[in-house]
């Protein structure tokens, strides 16, 4: 059983591994990819000191600004977690390499867990960069900041995020031709609702209500509140509560879906065709 | 035959072509009906036995292989590996085999010794022993030393060919499945690949299932041959046997590919009578 236990590790950590090789052979299209999300986040906060101008009124930009980027980091951080979960079938199709991940003698779980301790281990130092620029660049002061609570109400959101991102990776399994791409309409759709670069209350009734169901929505509130208003860890727990809850419901239900579809795949020989 | 390695007993597999999607199916141009791929096939294969399948393209050969690697579920029949089912016990089947197939598919980017650490790990094996053994493997392969930490993707498609094979060896699978392994060898890459497969039997007792098209190397290697035609099997025996299946011509004696024209021709011709 404890050998069993142990291999199982082992075997995690193959993930953990390869994919860490895969960035460093990879690393001119990491630079690639910093340098527009980078860009792309400073893009979106530029908006808050534009508005005074847009509106053509007096508005507190700078508040603005941090609003922005704190919904530009969170959704980075969150959507780098999915897109790498959503990766452990997307990339081996790619590289034609499922069959022979999916013929190792491993859980499922190994699976996920291997690729989920590095997901979250690449999106917060990968988050943490584009921080470091942007706190440079527009003068955030963050000497009243909860870091440290932010970072927590981050990773309790990381676990929702890992499930639906379980569930957005049987979309390369069942269709091998666009499912990576099909991947893309999930994360639009969390973005649409959770309140990323706007209030929730702006929102439609029905977009609000669906709002109330994505993880997404407190973990931006969260981190905002550690971050603008200093609110302490402790009192933190308004949001990370929620986030838990659909992290503890969400990977449970992710790997069972995973594993029906993993069953139809092997049924209708669909893990052959490489995308 | 004292013990058996591989069972299967009436294994069937058949194959929707068409669309993803089932009410696209419903067009006559997007359907082409469903494909027997494994038409009840029944064999046994004894422990240490070098067992092949010849069959011409579309045969069925990949198909039963991958039945037999958990990579596809059979829709009736029974395969057993050592006693174990491959849809019940799959982690138990996955644990004692591994496989070579046509293509060598690998992160590309990755080099030799990544591609196969990832796949020790996998395995549960012991990093610094297998990364030992990686070198020995590939030096009895003919590996140049230098080729071994380079990407893959720069290496030919023999030198490929040969890493995959290494790959399958690293974990000493009791039942090795080649499918087509030498497809793509120079002549020279192709016997040290056939001289490893006899070393493996003697030396390790491996049992091996080799599907090829090439019939000298199925004649040379070969206990036993089952030759296949449109998902079934037509003639299974060793190759001694399988030749005296056809007379000899103009005083020559008969080949195993004259046994192969002779038993898959036939079946064409008479198939082509019935429609």
């Amino acid at each position: 059983m404890i050998t069993s236990a142990s291999q199982q590790l082992r075997a995690s950590y193959a993930f953990i591994e390869r994919n860490a090789y895969l960035v460093k052979r990879y690393w001119s299209w990491e630079l690639v990819w910093l340098a527009y999300s980078i860009a792309n986040s400073l893009s979106v906060s530029y908006i808050g000191l534009g508005m005074e101008r847009i509106a053509g009124q007096t508005i507190d930009g700078r508040q603005l600004v941090l609003y922005l980027v704190v919904g530009t980091l969170v959704w980075r951080y969150l959507s780098l977690i999915f897109y790498w979960i959503t990766d452990v079938i997307a990339l081996e199709r790619w590289e034609g390499t499922i069959e022979y991940t999916l013929m190792a003698p491993i859980h499922r779980l190994t699976h996920m867990a291997g690729q989920t301790a590095f997901a979250v281990t690449y999106s917060l130092l990968f988050t943490g960069v584009i921080l470091a620029v942007t706190v440079k660049l527009f003068q955030i002061d963050l000497s009243s900041a909860n870091l440290v609570g932010a970072t927590l109400v981050m990773l309790s959101g990381s676990l929702s995020f890992i499930g639906v991102g379980i569930v957005g990776s049987i979309l390369p399994l069942l269709f091998p031709e666009r499912g990576a791409q099909m991947t893309h309409v999930i994360i639009a759709l969390l973005l649409l609702v959770s309140g990323v670069y706007y209030p929730v209350e702006v929102l439609p009734q029905l977009l609000q209500k669906i709002a109330v169901v994505s993880p997404a929505t407190y973990v931006l509130e969260g981190t905002r509140s550690a971050l603008l208003d200093g609110l302490p860890t402790l009192q933190l727990w308004t949001f990370v509560r929620p986030a838990l809850i659909a992290g503890g419901i969400a990977i449970p239900i992710g790997l069972w879906i995973f594993g029906l579809t993993e069953r139809y795949a092997k049924k209708t020989g669909k893990l052959h065709r490489n995308g | 035959m004292d013990e058996i390695a591989i069972h299967v007993q009436d294994a069937y597999k058949v194959f929707q072509k068409g669309s993803d999607f089932p009410w696209k199916r419903k067009n006559g141009r997007e359907s082409s009906g469903p494909v027997v791929a494994v038409d009840n096939v029944s064999f046994d294969v004894g422990v240490g036995e070098i067992f092949g399948v010849l069959g011409p393209n579309g045969s069925g050969k990949s198909t039963l292989v991958r039945l037999i690697a958990t990579l596809l579920l059979p829709d009736r029949g029974s395969i057993k590996v050592f006693d174990h089912d491959v849809v019940r016990e799959s982690m138990a089947v996955q644990r004692l085999i591994n496989r070579v197939s046509v293509e060598a598919s690998f992160f590309k980017k990755l080099s030799p010794m990544e591609n196969l650490s990832y796949g020790a790990r996998l395995y549960g094996l012991d990093i610094r022993q297998a990364r030992l053994q990686i070198r020995a493997i590939l030096d009895r392969l003919g590996l140049e030393h230098s080729s071994i930490d380079k990407p893959v993707e720069e290496m030919s498609r023999g030198m490929q060919q040969k890493v995959a094979i290494a790959r399958a060896l690293l974990t000493r699978p009791a039942v090795l499945l080649l499918d087509e392994p030498t497809t793509g060898l120079d002549p020279r890459s192709k016997r040290e690949v056939q001289s490893l497969v006899r070393e493996l039997r003697d030396q390790d007792g491996t049992t091996m299932l080799l599907t090829t098209h090439d019939m000298v190397e199925a004649d040379t290697l070969c206990d036993r041959i089952a030759i296949m035609d449109v998902g079934r099997v037509v003639a299974l025996d060793t190759p001694e046997k399988l030749r005296t299946f056809v007379s000899s011509q103009n005083g020559n004696e008969p080949t195993l590919e004259d046994v192969f024209l002779e038993l898959t021709g036939k079946i064409l011709l008479n198939e082509e009578n019935n429609v």
